[in-house]
């Protein structure tokens, strides 16, 4: 009957909308499930997934030396030059020539943070840093020489 | 029961004492305007901050939470922002139309505040025709809306306003019908007549089922008239990016936005003085003690909290449901919400007549 | 583009609006010229190129493991598949055997990464039907899986995580254990997904019957994914030609006739629970072994070319590798199901309203750098 058809189209479309309501009704009385982080304030709290990939960095040890060999695989394997190393040769005690790590230089603006580098790095010397808070007024600032001044290759590293 | 009219008649006391009464009328004037544009002001950041909190716990987010405390400055702010903004007329908009419709918008929504009783004697005009005057002037804010279109030169615009009108005239009907059957329960037009109907229980109690039905149509047709979400199809932000108003920026776009807040405040004010007692206090029938307690909440109290129950409903649809087509709008209007209240409106007349209800 | 003078001439009360391309339904720089007649929809007609970047052509210049990363930019939502796709046309050309375990990784963050796409999709679709709460609630458990991906993969958007020969580390031992959880969140959470949007009358309303598309111009458009199976066109790639281990699970491949949006939509919803079950039988059975298989320190393709196609988020995504057998492709071509897709949509949106346009662009599922490429 199309009377009893129409009254139940309404009371249908009421219990669909109500549904919904309740739902949305649901969260509203219950502050325990807001998600959201207030992000400045909780940089104490804050912490990446160790394989995050935010930016590379070098590691360097407690004497300022670092694993690097200068053999630019990294930078024959970032998709947009990101990289470039920098090389010289230096002594070696035996009075031999030895290709080093003159300037290690990363350009961060360029970077798309994929890891190949890292990938391609035979010596471990390269890793993606967690930090991720890049944002400054001079793009200059963003290329970085990621070699401390002044330090050296570890022993033993080829 | 505490009432206002004791401060409001001192006022006219002490004035026509010392004044003429041209002056007495003026000052008086003045002391509204004020007070009106006060409440104006204050509501609408009330009601913006309120609207960003509601829609941000229901979207399981915070809201609004740096300025001040819990962001309650925030829409001072942006207020502040807007103010400071440069409001652009475009190249090819008809200058005087485009500056002019803001302020038709405005002006609708102050005049539609003059009869509204917003506690026991507390009232700018207690008009004899108040609801009918009421639902006459909200309806001419689709003017204002229908002038900001076409006067944008934007075919967004254009599309917003023409939408705006259509669904502005069709839910005039229904919002019109299901505030006559309160009229029809009354015998009165007058809105003091009608919260001293309610004196012994609010209608939406006293009335039956049908005005339930009317409450729940006048509630459908309210969120409509105002371009609310699930109706808000003058603005679409997903179809129309922001309808009528597209092409308006700085304070004559926060004219528009504080018109739709005030919009809200009065038909659901309306609401609340037709179907739940206005400023009366929650009375059951001849209960005495029970009723007496009730009165020590003072009015005013009554009747904002009831406007803001309604207007709480009014936001709950807006983050719940989808937006309807232009076409389903209508459809809903004139083959559900019309029909029903009709046969509402002759049912409660029945019940009117028949002296059926409490 | 059209002039003024083209508007005002026009005789037969026709309104030519640009959608876009700065506009919210369309997600991105898609630019629609639509000729409204009143309300009602006359043409739409799509104009690409704002987001072109050439991913191809720069593709020509990468070696055969970086072009990889370069393909998570073109449909950023499913980028994983992008990077599978890729890095399984190069195994085949170059004939590197994958490890078993790098297979099973591969497919379980496919299912998470079609997952995570459809998500968005969702609440992105309620979105362009003005309802804003279910943009949020879609985000919440999106936010799981972003947070998955971050502890293997290293990243939440543009992962990079698969490599020729396998997948680049191994996954992080919490792994197993938070995908089981996410299941278990994500099961108790569809529901709700119903309750807010599939049963709501006003949403069903908007999509059904709207936006047809027939079983035949779903074939002659070339349109894949939930698009052409709305339609009753069987078209899933991981069902027809499995890639990896798909062959070895069991799943349903979800089909609909009605060829309209809230066929599309539910595809996708039936999508999602799924890519669940795939999930759920894999996750467990993730066998030992190496992750990557061993690969020449330079990757060369023998000359010749090379196809594979698997099954993304959108649809069928194709990856046309040209070798003359240097250390990079001499051409490339992807085959993107968005840009079939939304050839579609001027046939769809034929005769609806605005609101139809948008439900229908809607259940398209547009990434437009995936178009434009």
């Amino acid at each position: 009957m199309f009377i009893k058809e129409y009254i139940s189209e309404i009371a249908k479309a009421t219990k669909s909308l109500w549904t919904g309501m309740r739902l949305t009704g649901h969260y509203f009385v219950r502050p325990k499930t807001v998600i959201t982080q207030q992000y400045p304030d909780n940089r104490d709290t804050l912490k990446m997934a160790d394989r995050f990939r935010g930016e590379v960095i070098m590691p360097h040890d407690a004497d300022n030396l670092h694993a690097c060999t200068g053999c630019t695989a990294c930078e024959l394997a970032c998709p947009n030059a990101t990289i470039k190393v920098i090389t010289k040769f230096e002594l070696t005690p035996e009075n031999k020539k030895k290709k080093a790590l003159d300037t290690f230089v990363y350009h961060l603006d360029m970077c798309t943070l994929c890891g190949l580098c890292v990938d391609a790095c035979p010596t471990g010397a390269i890793q993606m840093g967690q930090n991720f808070e890049h944002s400054v007024y001079d793009r200059s600032t963003l290329t970085k020489k990621l070699n401390k001044p002044g330090s050296k290759i570890r022993e033993g590293v080829e | 029961m505490y009432s206002l009219h004791a401060i409001t008649h001192s006022i006219q006391d002490w004035l026509s004492a010392r004044l003429s009464p041209v002056w007495v009328l003026m000052i008086e004037s003045i002391i509204v305007i004020v007070l009106a544009i006060g409440l104006f002001a204050v509501l609408g950041l009330i009601l913006v901050w309120l609207e960003r909190k509601v829609a941000a716990h229901m979207q399981i987010r915070l809201g609004p939470n740096r300025v001040g405390p819990a962001g309650i400055f925030q829409t001072s702010a942006d207020t502040l922002k807007l103010i400071l903004k440069e409001g652009l007329t475009p190249d090819g908009a008809d200058k005087f139309l485009f500056n002019f419709a803001p302020f038709v918008v405005m002006i609708v929504a102050m005049l539609a505040l003059a009869p509204i009783a917003f506690a026991n004697g507390f009232q700018i005009w207690d008009i004899n025709i108040g609801v009918l005057y009421v639902s006459a002037i909200s309806s001419l804010s689709v003017i204002g809306i229908l002038i900001a279109g076409w006067a944008s030169n934007n075919k967004y615009s254009l599309l917003g306003a023409m939408r705006s009108g259509a669904q502005i005239v069709s839910y005039e009907l229904s919002a019109g019908l299901s505030i006559l059957t309160i009229v029809v329960l009354t015998g009165s037009l007058q809105i003091s007549d009608i919260v001293h109907a309610q004196q012994n229980g609010w209608w939406l109690f006293k009335g039956h089922i049908p005005v339930v039905i009317a409450f729940i149509i006048f509630i459908i047709a309210a969120t409509a008239e105002t371009n609310r979400a699930p109706f808000d199809l003058a603005e679409a932000e997903s179809e129309l990016t922001a309808g009528f108003h597209t092409e308006y920026s700085g304070m004559k776009f926060a004219l528009f936005f504080l018109a739709e807040y005030i919009n809200i405040f009065i038909v659901c004010a309306i609401g609340a003085t037709l179907f739940l007692g206005g400023w009366m206090p929650f009375h059951i029938g001849d209960w005495a003690q029970f009723n007496h307690v009730m009165d020590y909440i003072p009015s005013s109290i009554w009747f904002f909290g009831k406007t803001f129950f309604l207007i709480f409903l009014i936001m709950w649809f807006r983050w719940t449901f989808p937006r309807l087509r232009v076409d389903q709008l209508l459809t809903l209007e004139w083959k559900y919400l019309l029909p029903i209240s009709l046969f509402n409106l002759l049912l409660v007349t029945v019940i009117a007549i028949m002296n059926w209800h409490f | 583009m059209y002039t003024e003078t083209q508007i005002i001439n026009n005789s037969n009360d026709e309104l030519v609006i640009n959608v876009g391309p700065q506009h919210p339904a369309t997600h991105g720089v898609l630019h629609l010229v639509i000729t409204l007649q009143g309300e009602t929809i006359k043409k739409v007609e799509p104009h690409l190129g704002y987001i072109h970047r050439s991913i191809e052509k720069m593709c020509e210049s990468l070696t055969y493991r970086q072009f990889i990363c370069a393909s998570s930019r073109m449909d950023y939502l499913s980028a994983h598949i992008n990077n599978h796709a890729c890095a399984l046309t190069v195994e085949k050309g170059a004939q590197i055997e994958v490890p078993q375990r790098a297979q099973y990784i591969r497919v379980i963050m496919d299912e998470l990464t079609r997952i995570a796409s459809h998500e968005l999709w969702w609440g992105a679709m309620a979105m362009d039907l003005g309802a804003f709460t279910p943009f949020f609630y879609a985000f919440r458990e999106r936010e799981v899986i972003t947070e998955i991906m971050e502890e293997t993969c290293g990243a939440r958007l543009t992962m990079n995580y698969m490599v020729p020969g396998g997948v680049m580390t191994d996954i992080h031992p919490d792994f197993q254990k938070r995908v089981k959880e996410f299941i278990q969140l994500f099961k108790s959470k569809i529901d709700e997904y119903d309750d807010l949007v599939t049963n709501n009358i006003i949403f069903q309303n908007r999509t059904k019957g709207v936006g047809h598309l027939s079983k035949e111009d779903a074939i002659s458009y070339g349109c894949t994914g939930a698009v052409a199976r709305a339609s009753g066109v069987s078209c899933d790639i991981r069902k027809l030609y499995p890639y990896d281990i798909y062959d070895k699970v069991t799943f349903n491949e979800i089909l609909e006739t009605a060829g309209d949006s809230f066929a599309r939509y539910m595809i996708r919803m039936g999508e999602m629970r799924e890519s669940i079950k795939i999930i759920e039988q894999l996750i467990d059975n993730i066998p030992e072994g190496d992750y990557q298989a061993k690969t020449k320190a330079v990757l060369k393709l023998p000359k010749g070319d090379f196809y594979t196609r698997v099954e993304t988020a959108r649809g069928e995504l194709g990856v046309y590798i040209v070798s003359e057998g240097a250390a990079t492709p001499y051409r490339i071509k992807f085959r993107s199901p968005g840009f079939s897709n939304l050839s579609a949509l001027d046939q769809m949106a034929r005769g609806g309203k605005i609101g139809d346009l948008m439900a229908t662009m809607g259940t398209l599922d547009l990434v437009i750098p995936d178009i434009d490429r």
